[in-house]
């Protein structure tokens, strides 16, 4: 047993030992912080598989967004040292049954399947000028189109983001504009249509 | 670098089934969410060990394997912010509580 072996190991129990406390702590706050390590855990296994730009990809995107995103929302709706309680333990026992068959079952065919006798050992290596010309490819195999699809995908998801956070003005109580020119149209007292911003602004 | 590939896919398919555990076993929204991005992150292993051990030449695996990320988040962005309005609505993020969808 060599030291790329010993070191794959030991990210494999790393990152499963710290998914497991992920899915397990009782307080959220300690959940995501391990499910950081578990996502780290991951890139380190992007690297051992010697694709580094993927890795990289993964630290920037998953360890420094999406884990960041659920910190902020945790501290935007609850408090972080409070207790999630306990789920029920019926349904916890029906869950690690179902989840311990799934994983046998699953196993079992990848097992059974010989994938150990398809394996090549040609080596792989992953210059990132090659993701880039062929990521970047109009001809075949290239994958420009997808590219582009994607980023439609995130425009329209940050706008959607943007929409659906978007405080709406609280109903029954229009706030005025403090600024009303008065005498102007002085009988008029409902706050105009235009004026949508003055009053998100105020309720923020 | 002799680890053969079913070891790969054995600590994937953990992972997956560890995520599948905390999707059935927890009621809040953040935490269903953090389940559903281990499932992804198996996913994700499996496809670039199947590029590595399988098909050295091409690199598909790796395409899908960007293309998932980039996908997911724009998943939990936008899962995030409809969490945050169901939390001004209704003060709380328990899918229990969540009975209607009126806003």
């Amino acid at each position: 047993m060599n030291a790329s072996q010993v070191i794959f190991y030991l990210i494999s129990a790393f990152v499963l030992g710290t998914a497991v406390l992920a899915v397990t702590s009782h307080k959220i706050f300690r959940s995501a912080i391990w499910l950081l390590f578990s996502l780290i855990g991951v890139a380190a296994l992007y690297f051992w598989m010697q694709v580094e730009f993927v890795a990289a990809v993964q630290i920037i995107v998953y360890v420094g967004g999406v884990v960041v995103l659920i910190i902020f929302s945790i501290f935007l709706t609850q408090q972080s040292g409070s207790e999630m309680p306990k789920p029920p333990l019926k349904r916890m026992l029906f869950s690690i049954l179902a989840v311990l068959f799934g994983f046998a079952f699953s196993y079992n065919i990848i097992a059974n399947y010989g994938f150990d006798a398809a394996t090549t050992t040609k080596p792989f290596n992953v210059p990132v000028s090659a993701i880039g010309e062929q990521m970047l490819d109009t001809k075949q195999y290239g994958f420009v189109l997808p590219f582009e699809v994607v980023s439609m995908l995130l425009l329209a998801a940050m706008i959607g983001c943007i929409v659906i956070a978007l405080r709406s003005a609280p109903k029954g109580k229009p706030v005025q504009k403090p600024a009303a020119p008065a005498g102007a149209n002085g009988a008029s007292n409902k706050p105009v249509t235009g004026s949508n911003m003055v009053v998100e602004e105020k309720s923020l | 670098m002799n680890i053969p590939l079913t070891h790969i896919l054995f600590v994937s398919t953990a992972l997956f089934f560890i995520g599948m555990y905390g999707l059935f076993t927890r009621r809040n929204l953040i935490t269903m969410l953090m389940a559903i991005e281990l499932i992804l992150n198996s996913v994700n292993i499996n496809f670039v060990a199947f590029n590595k051990y399988l098909y050295p030449d091409n690199l598909n695996g790796v395409f899908f394997t960007l293309f998932i990320i980039a996908i997911a988040a724009a998943e939990a962005a936008v899962a995030i912010a409809i969490i945050i309005n169901l939390y001004r609505s209704h003060r709380s993020i328990d899918v229990e509580d969540v009975r209607e969808m009126r806003g």
